[in-house]
């Protein structure tokens, strides 16, 4: 039984592809599944500083690639959690240090070892871009309400549909809902309206998501954190499970859209 | 056999000869009297020295067989050396009555580009472009750039459901939202050129702008 690879992505920098990344990768851990995170942002690597396992890294991404070790070396064990796994990207080199084949060889390699693989994407739309979809199974792209963010999604949503993705699904990441309701931040309907696409979440700002970063230890790990909770109803998402979004002091008809869609899915 | 019509016209330029072949008349007739000319009424001034030929087609669209039968003509004479054939550029018929309809969604940074009139079921985000040597139509959401008549038709409308466009180009005048409109509705408008200058209107006034559409008159 092969496991799923899902890419998570953006477009723009800074909207929290790694973030999410770490904390969907946690929670599905958190649920009792075999999981390896995959950082593809080589030379600017974040997801070990944020799963704080950057004293723990050996071999990375590219020594796997070009044979300096074999996959299992390379892969670091969380703190945490005995099925959770990371392949950390190399910090010292550049996108170009390696192939979309040899990264797509890598990840059906851990696909026959776990159940989920969670791929981290670097920002922009180049080589590292590439890299990180060329494994994939699905793509999860996160945006937050500015229209940058908006705009950047729906470039890699055209890009990702016309790869051998298809559709991906959206994660709408720090929602103030106060801005919301006073309209001074784009509404979830206005995005989703943009974008076309399923929703699969979405994660309130929360000042507990930068601590957690600062520490080292994921926000879903916190469950008195706002952020922690839509992380993990995310992971319950992905695994299929119906779970109603969290109440956000939304409009009602964001609800009856995604109600709609899982009804349908 | 004797051909009293004037199809083909032999004119002496300082380097050659120029066949000046009329587009309007039946190609085989055409053909016969081109024959007839260098056989007979033409045949002292076509025989010696090599002569440069460039053959005029006017508005004629031929096929590359009937092309060959000129040539092979022509190529009779060991003397004529074919310089050219001038064929006008196939051009797509741009009735403003026939419309390819597309659907899908442009994204940020996709083009679509259409040679004719386009109906597009869909929408047009923020960040990408609609091009259309001719009309376009948008049943959907039209928030990125849409340029119709890009090969300079001035006539070319922008038609949307919701018509919130970045920019809107009609042949080469461009023209940004909202400032330089009036307009504050979004539904159901189009974009066309006065004199030069974008104008946006309600599409039921379509008829007024552009008489070459089929309208509609009821009882």
């Amino acid at each position: 039984m092969m496991g799923e690879a899902i890419v998570i992505t953006s477009g723009k920098g800074g909207v929290g592809k790694t973030t999410t990344s770490a904390n969907i990768g946690t929670a599905l851990a958190l649920l009792g599944k075999k999981v390896c995170l995959v950082d593809t942002d080589i030379g600017l690597r974040n997801l070990d500083v944020v799963m704080g396992l950057e004293n723990r890294i050996i071999y990375d991404l590219v020594d796997v690639a070009e044979g300096r070790c074999r996959l299992n070396q390379a892969l670091v064990k969380d703190k945490r959690f005995d099925e959770l796994y990371m392949l950390p990207a190399a910090q010292t080199k550049d996108k170009t240090a390696i192939s979309p084949e040899q990264v797509k060889d890598i990840i059906l390699e851990l696909k026959k070892e776990y159940e989920y693989v969670i791929i981290d994407c670097p920002a922009g739309i180049e080589q590292g871009f590439k890299n990180a979809i060329s494994g994939a199974d699905q793509a999860i792209v996160v945006t937050t309400p500015e229209n940058a963010a908006v705009r950047d999604a729906d470039r890699i949503i055209g890009l990702l549909e016309n790869s051998h993705i298809g559709s991906p699904k959206v994660v709408v990441n720090r929602v103030k809902s106060s801005m919301m309701k006073s309209g001074d931040m784009l509404d979830i309907e206005g995005i989703l309206q943009v974008l076309n696409i399923d929703l699969i979440g979405i994660v309130p700002d929360d000042e507990m998501v930068i601590k957690a970063a600062n520490t080292g230890e994921p926000t879903v790990m916190n469950p008195s954190s706002q952020a922690a909770i839509a992380y993990r109803n995310i992971a319950r998402r992905i695994l299929g499970d119906t779970v109603p979004l969290m109440v956000l002091d939304q409009k009602s008809s964001v609800f009856k859209r995604f109600k709609k869609f899982f009804g349908m899915g | 056999m004797k051909v009293k019509s004037n199809h083909v016209t032999i004119k002496g330029i300082k380097d050659g000869l120029v066949f000046l072949l009329d587009d309007k008349c039946e190609f085989p007739s055409l053909l016969e009297e081109l024959r007839y000319k260098l056989e007979y009424s033409h045949q002292n001034i076509l025989t010696g020295p090599i002569i440069h030929v460039d053959v005029r087609l006017g508005a004629r669209e031929i096929s590359e067989e009937q092309k060959e039968m000129i040539l092979d003509i022509l190529s009779k004479k060991g003397n004529l050396l074919i310089r050219s054939i001038d064929s006008p550029p196939v051009r797509k018929e741009e009735d403003s009555t026939t419309i390819t309809t597309m659907s899908g969604i442009v994204r940020s940074g996709q083009v679509l580009h259409h040679e004719g009139n386009l109906l597009f079921l869909g929408d047009v985000n923020p960040g990408g472009s609609l091009t259309c040597t001719g009309d376009i139509y948008v049943l959907g959401l039209l928030r990125g750039m849409a340029h119709a008549g890009v090969n300079g038709n001035e006539n070319a409308i922008i038609a949307a459901s919701y018509l919130s466009p970045t920019q809107l180009r009609i042949a080469d005048i461009i023209s940004r939202p909202p400032d330089e409109w009036e307009n504050k509705e979004t539904s159901m408008e189009f974009a066309s050129l006065r004199e030069g200058v974008m104008q946006i209107d309600k599409i039921s006034n379509i008829s007024r702008f552009r008489k070459d559409l089929n309208v509609f008159k009821g009882v």
